[in-house]
Formats: structure tokens, C-alpha cells, sequence
């Protein structure tokens, strides 16, 4: 039996090669979208224009604006003549925020008092925006420090001093390429078991591996061994393009990482066969694959956190596989997650695998009678 | 066409997906997100500090006297910060001189991790602002006044749910098109159709105007949705806004048959028709990740695809109005790119049957 097995594994193993087809999909996709996503996916914000218009013409305004200009959030900074101009420039979407320096802004500085100034932002954009006034109030109260300005008469000096653990510049790539190994094993996963059926049906060999001795759970080992070899040397590759080419850390247990990466490609696959047992031509099989994997990347804390979400779609992410291998890729690699967190992670992930592999067999079963 | 069980998908499932995610489950918003606020001495001041923290509706608090108790949450990834007050606070606030309050934040997602900080300055700023009123100080504003102009609830869905048109309508006029059509291809309908007298443009057109209708059903139902079920204001016009998303529908549908032109097998137009245009429109189109902050050559990229210039639009029309300096140039370069795309269909089909 595991004779017949290998023989399987190897022979599928050697069609997902030599179909030209299947060798352009899983190896052009994943690398295009490693290298767009890990260069543009970022939330970080940089190079955004902004717009000041100064009321003030004193030595400290021009100081200020000076300021800004040294930062690499800002690139541009658009000097305003008067107020009239400030909605054409938000609303052309010329500058995310106005910074309106007002005519006290150097007497008030002098006299200790608060700055006279303020913010408009561009609510189309509210999240950049958000990001940009959070930059913006801390260069104008540590310009406002070194003037010697002191909080008013009674009012507390509580300050607030922000580190961040296991990424401290914030650095939009170690949280993306770690996603990403999470994102494109799947894509992989996915494809190739979904792939695989469906082309078996295209080419009319589906019928000639019913004939053969093999039985049905012969044949789908067979068909889930090849998807996690591939999904595996996938997940490595990206693994290393971000230890060597992104600089993202590997702090954490490289077992933990590939224990975590079975059970969560095991979990996809069974989507993919369930995928394939349905799919009667590749094309549907793709679409399949997508109308899968949109949202669940988008409902896995990839692009905005769940705690955002309402609380039971929180609830109907826990069946998501995504959004626990997210947690472990991301704590094997950043935080150096200990064992017991890991199998935290891994339970849920373990009661999915087995219903995507049960509820895939049992499809796959009632398909062949 | 409706025999076909992925056109369906495609044409009705895959938006209303969408819609149901985007209305959902993507946020940039806080909402009760949790952090620990570890007191390490239990004083009046350090109470009410807390106390303004836990009111707060961005943040669900949980109260611990010793830091080493909520780092392994933070490992976890289940708290996205911590907020440490040093057992001197009370007593340097007392002094009147300077206490720092730490602030630890989960930088494994570095977004929320500044947002998470953004939240926390405020909170800290309005719990010392109180304080200074309790104290009978003057009230004072420490840090600069913002308006948001726009969107003053601040709420991502009012920027996210207007660009999220401009995918359901990429979804359907390209893919769809891209799918169906080289459908045709590949059973060879298509060549008979073009070795009729009917001219290539008349024949273009017949095959476009369902998909047309569709597309435009789509933007329909999203908008409706948007501004209905979802309330985000529309303060454009509606009659703009037909005209704009006919050019991006246009558009799209010219890519949908330029990718099934040169494909000409369904399997590769799907392909093509995701990696292509479906993740370019999602990821490229200045919707979740900021153009201006994307490397140049991506951003120079971003300039060919009419996704970035009807989501800046789309925007615009639903949030800002009638803004003649967004939407003119903007219909200009996706009306040239639709008329590029379309320019290769022609000539490819011309050399092809030659």
C-alpha cells in the first residue's frame, strides 16, 4: 500500500511539473505578489504632502516649518499665501493636513503658553491622516519643550513614553513578509490540491485512476502528501527571502515554525480538496481557490486588526486557519513564542484540519459512487 | 452565460462578498481593544488615571500591579499594548516634576501599534486636561487642535465602502469579461462571429453592452448599500457619478477582453484576470495602503491602472462633493487607458484573423 502510495506522490509530484500551465501558476504569482506586497503593502506612512499656511512670519514659525521639512514622513510642504486657499488644497487632495500656524504662535511660544496653532486633515483619508497629525503633534510639543514652554500653572507632567516590542522601528515588512509565508503557502496549498483533481478530470485520467487499485483514501494521501511538499518548500523560500533579502528577525524555534506550518497547510488543503471534488474544469477550480482565500486574508488581522471587528465576526474568525497561523508565524519570528503559546494557536488549527480533511473525503467518496 | 455556475459567482457572489467584508471586517477603527494598565502602586491619581482609560471606548482595559503578569499576553498577541505607571508617578507628579508614563505597544503589527499610541496620547492628554480642571487650573489645550474635515466621526468605513465600487466594478467588467469571452475563444465561437460581415466595433459592442449593464447594476447595489445600509454620506452628484464610472467601466471591460485577446484559454484569463487586475485595484489603488508612501517605480505603476484614479473619485464624490480638480483629471487618464486597452484588442484581433 505505501508502495503504491509513493508511486502516487511521485507521479503527481511530476505532473504539477511538467504541466507548463501549473508551473507558471505557482511559481510566478507568489513571487510577484511577495515582491509588490513587501515593497508596497505598508502602512507605514512616508513621502505624504502636506500644506502650511503661516499667519506668523516670525524666526520660530519658519523654525517650525523647517522642522517638518527634515522629517522623511514629509516631502512636500506647500506654502499657503492665506485662508482661502486651504480648502482648494484639501480638496484637490494636494496636502493630507493643513497646518495653520495663527498670528500668536511666536508671542504665545515667548509668554510659555500653549502654541497657537492647529490641524485640518483629509477625512477621505482619515486613516493616513490620523497617522500624520500623531507625527505632526509630537514635532510641534518637542519644538514647543525646547522653547521652554511649561504646562500651565497646576496642570500635571504626566508624559507618555512609547516603546514598541519585538519590531521597534515599526517596520511595515516584518510584519509583512511573515504574513505573506502565512498568505502565498496557502495560495499554494490550495491551488495545486485544487488544481490537481480538476485537471486529472480535463485530461480524462480521472476515470483511469478510479480503475485502479488504489483506494479512495489511497488516492487522496496521495493527492494531500504532493500539496504539502510544495506548500513546505514554498513557505521555505519565503522564509529565507525575508531572513536574507528583507532582514526580518528569526528569533524563535525553527521546529515550533514548521510544526505550525504542517497542521496549517494540512487545514488548507482540505479546502483545496474540498475545492476540487466540486470543480469540474481548472478555471472553476481557481476561482474556487480565490473566492476562498479573499476573505480569509481579509478576515485574519492581516490588513486591520479582528479587535476591530464586530464581536461575532471575531467569532467566525476562529474558524478561520489564517488567523492562527498568523499568530504563530508572527510570534515564531518576532517575539520568540514559547512552546505552550504556540499549541495554543495549534488546537484550533488541528479541529479544523481534521473537518476540512473529513468533509473533503467524505465529498470526494460520494463523488466517486 | 448564467448557465455557467463561476460566472454567477463572479457576477453576484463575489460582490456581495465583498460588500459583507468591507462593511464588516475591515476597519482601521479602535473598538475596545485590549491593553493592560499595569499600577504598580495603588494611589488616588494612578486610579483615576486608569479609571479615564477604561472609559475610553477605544480600549478594554484590564488592571494588573506587576508588569511580568501581562507580557506573556503581549507574546501572545493578545493584548496589543501595555501601559506601565512606575510606583514613583504619584509621587514626581506631587513634586511637580516630570513623570513618565511608559507605554509598551505589540510592534509585530505595526500599524495598529501606532494607531494603539496615537489613542493613548489622546486618552492621556484628556485625563490630564480633566485633572487640571479638578485641580482648579486653567484649562488649556497642550497639544494643537485638528479637524477632520469630511469625515468628522472619523470612521474608515466612510472612505473604505465608496472605493470598495471600484472593485466590485473591476470584478465584474474584467473578470468577467476576461472569463467568458475567452470562453468563446476557445471554443472557437468567436472566430465565426468575426468572419460574419459584422464589423469588429459593432461586434465588440454587442458582446460589451450585457456586461455594461451589469457592471453598472453592480456599482448600483454597492452605493446603495454604502449610503443605506452602511451611512455613509453621498454629497457628489449622481448624475457625475454615472458618467465616471461608466469611463472606469469601460475601461475595465477593454482590459477584461485585451487579457482574454492575447490569453485566449479561460484558465490563463482567470489568472491573468486576478493577478492582473482584481489585486492591483485592492492592493495599488491607494484604498488600504497610501500611493504616496509605495516605492516610485510601484507608484509610477499605479499611474496606468484607472482603479487608482476612480477610487480617488469615488472618494471624493461620496465624501467631498463635486470637485471639479479630482474628477476631471482623473476621467481624462482612465478614458486614455480604456482607449489604449481597447486599441490593442482591435489590432490583435485584426492580426489574428489575418
Amino acid at each position: 500500500m505505501l508502495q503504491r502510495i509513493l508511486h502516487l506522490i511521485v507521479k503527481e509530484l511530476l505532473a504539477v511539473w511538467r504541466d507548463r500551465r501549473s508551473r507558471v501558476v505557482l511559481i510566478a504569482p507568489p513571487l510577484l505578489q511577495l515582491f509588490i506586497f513587501a515593497n508596497a503593502v505598508t502602512q507605514e506612512v512616508r513621502n505624504v504632502h502636506i500644506a502650511v499656511l503661516n499667519r506668523d512670519w516670525s524666526q520660530d514659525s519658519r523654525e517650525l516649518i523647517s522642522r517638518f521639512r527634515m522629517t522623511p514622513t514629509f516631502t512636500e510642504i506647500v506654502a499657503l499665501r492665506d485662508e482661502s486657499e486651504i480648502a482648494p488644497a484639501i480638496d484637490a487632495q494636494r496636502a493630507v493636513m493643513v497646518m495653520e500656524i495663527g498670528p500668536d504662535f511666536s508671542r504665545r511660544l515667548a509668554a510659555g503658553q500653549a502654541p497657537d496653532l492647529g490641524f485640518i486633515l483629509d477625512g477621505r483619508r482619515s486613516n493616513t491622516a490620523q497617522i500624520v497629525e500623531g507625527y505632526a503633534t509630537s514635532i510641534v510639543q518637542q519644538f514647543a519643550a525646547e522653547r521652554g514652554v511649561r504646562a500651565p500653572p497646576g496642570a500635571s507632567r504626566a508624559q507618555l513614553v512609547t516603546r514598541a516590542w519585538f519590531n521597534p522601528n515599526l517596520e511595515a515588512r516584518w510584519n509583512t513578509v511573515p504574513s505573506l509565508i502565512a498568505i502565498l503557502t496557502a495560495l499554494i496549498g490550495l491551488l495545486v490540491t485544487g488544481l490537481s483533481i480538476a485537471r486529472e478530470r480535463e485530461f480524462g485520467t480521472f476515470e483511469q485512476l478510479l480503475v485502479s487499485p488504489l483506494r479512495p483514501i489511497e488516492i487522496l494521501i496521495g493527492k494531500t502528501v504532493p500539496a504539502l511538499i510544495i506548500g513546505l518548500i514554498e513557505g521555505t523560500v519565503i522564509v529565507l527571502a525575508g531572513a536574507f533579502i528583507f532582514g526580518v528577525p528569526f528569533r524563535g524555534s525553527v521546529a515550533l515554525l514548521y510544526v505550525g506550518m504542517i497542521v496549517y497547510l494540512l487545514a488548507i488543503i482540505g479546502v483545496g480538496l474540498f475545492i476540487s471534488s466540486l470543480a469540474m474544469t481548472q478555471q472553476q477550480a481557481v476561482l474556487g481557490a480565490f473566492t476562498f482565500q479573499a476573505p480569509a486574508v481579509t478576515l485574519s488581522g492581516f490588513a486591520t486588526p479582528i479587535s476591530n471587528m464586530p464581536d461575532w465576526l471575531q467569532t467566525v474568525t476562529m474558524a478561520n486557519p489564517l488567523r492562527h497561523f498568523l499568530v504563530i508565524v508572527k510570534g515564531v519570528l518576532l517575539k520568540d513564542m514559547p512552546p505552550d503559546e504556540v499549541a495554543r494557536n495549534l488546537v484550533p488549527m488541528v479541529v479544523i484540519a481534521a473537518v476540512t480533511l473529513t468533509v473533503a473525503t467524505w465529498f470526494f467518496r460520494r463523488r466517486l459512487q | 452565460m448564467l448557465r455557467d455556475p463561476s460566472a454567477l459567482l463572479i457576477a453576484v457572489g463575489l460582490p456581495l462578498l465583498f460588500l459583507f467584508m468591507f462593511g464588516y471586517g475591515v476597519s482601521f477603527d479602535l473598538r475596545r481593544t485590549a491593553i493592560c494598565v499595569v499600577t504598580e502602586q495603588p494611589v488616588p491619581v494612578v486610579a483615576s488615571l486608569a479609571a479615564g482609560l477604561a472609559d475610553s471606548p477605544y480600549f478594554d482595559v484590564r488592571r494588573v500591579p506587576d508588569r511580568r503578569l501581562c507580557e506573556p499576553d503581549l507574546v501572545a498577541g493578545r493584548i496589543a499594548g501595555m501601559v506601565v505607571v512606575s510606583a514613583d508617578f504619584a509621587a514626581r507628579l506631587a513634586r511637580g516634576e516630570a513623570a513618565p508614563i511608559q507605554a509598551i505597544v505589540d510592534g509585530s503589527d505595526p500599524n495598529t501599534a501606532a494607531l494603539v499610541q496615537n489613542y493613548l496620547d489622546a486618552a492621556i492628554a484628556n485625563w490630564q486636561a480633566q485633572e487640571t480642571l479638578a485641580a482648579g487650573g486653567l484649562r488649556q489645550a497642550n497639544s494643537p487642535q485638528s479637524r477632520v474635515w469630511f469625515n468628522q466621526e472619523i470612521d474608515s468605513r466612510h472612505f473604505l465602502l465608496p472605493g470598495l465600487v471600484a472593485i466590485v466594478m473591476a470584478l465584474i467588467g474584467t473578470m468577467l469579461t476576461a472569463l467568458v469571452v475567452a470562453r468563446e475563444w476557445e471554443r472557437g465561437t468567436m472566430e465565426a462571429m468575426l468572419s460574419t460581415p459584422a464589423a469588429i466595433g459593432e461586434l465588440i459592442l454587442g458582446k460589451l453592452i450585457p456586461y455594461f449593464a451589469l457592471g453598472m447594476a453592480g456599482m448600483a447595489v454597492s452605493v446603495a448599500c454604502a449610503v443605506f445600509l452602511f451611512g455613509v454620506p453621498f454629497r457628489g452628484s449622481v448624475l457625475i457619478l454615472i458618467g465616471t464610472s461608466s469611463v472606469f467601466l469601460i475601461a475595465m471591460l477593454g482590459l477584461g477582453l485585451m487579457i482574454s485577446t492575447l490569453a485566449r484559454s479561460q484558465f490563463v484569463a482567470s489568472q491573468a484576470a486576478i493577478v492582473g487586475t482584481f489585486l492591483p485595484a485592492l492592493l495599488l489603488s491607494g484604498l488600504l495602503f497610501e500611493i504616496e508612501s509605495m516605492p516610485w517605480p510601484i507608484q509610477w505603476l499605479t499611474r496606468i491602472l484607472p482603479a487608482r484614479y476612480f477610487v480617488q473619485i469615488l472618494q471624493t464624490l461620496f465624501l467631498t462633493g463635486n470637485t471639479a480638480r479630482i474628477i476631471l483629471p482623473g476621467t481624462l487618464a482612465m478614458a486614455a487607458i480604456g482607449a489604449a486597452y481597447f486599441a490593442v484588442v482591435v489590432r490583435n484581433t485584426r492580426t489574428r484573423l489575418d
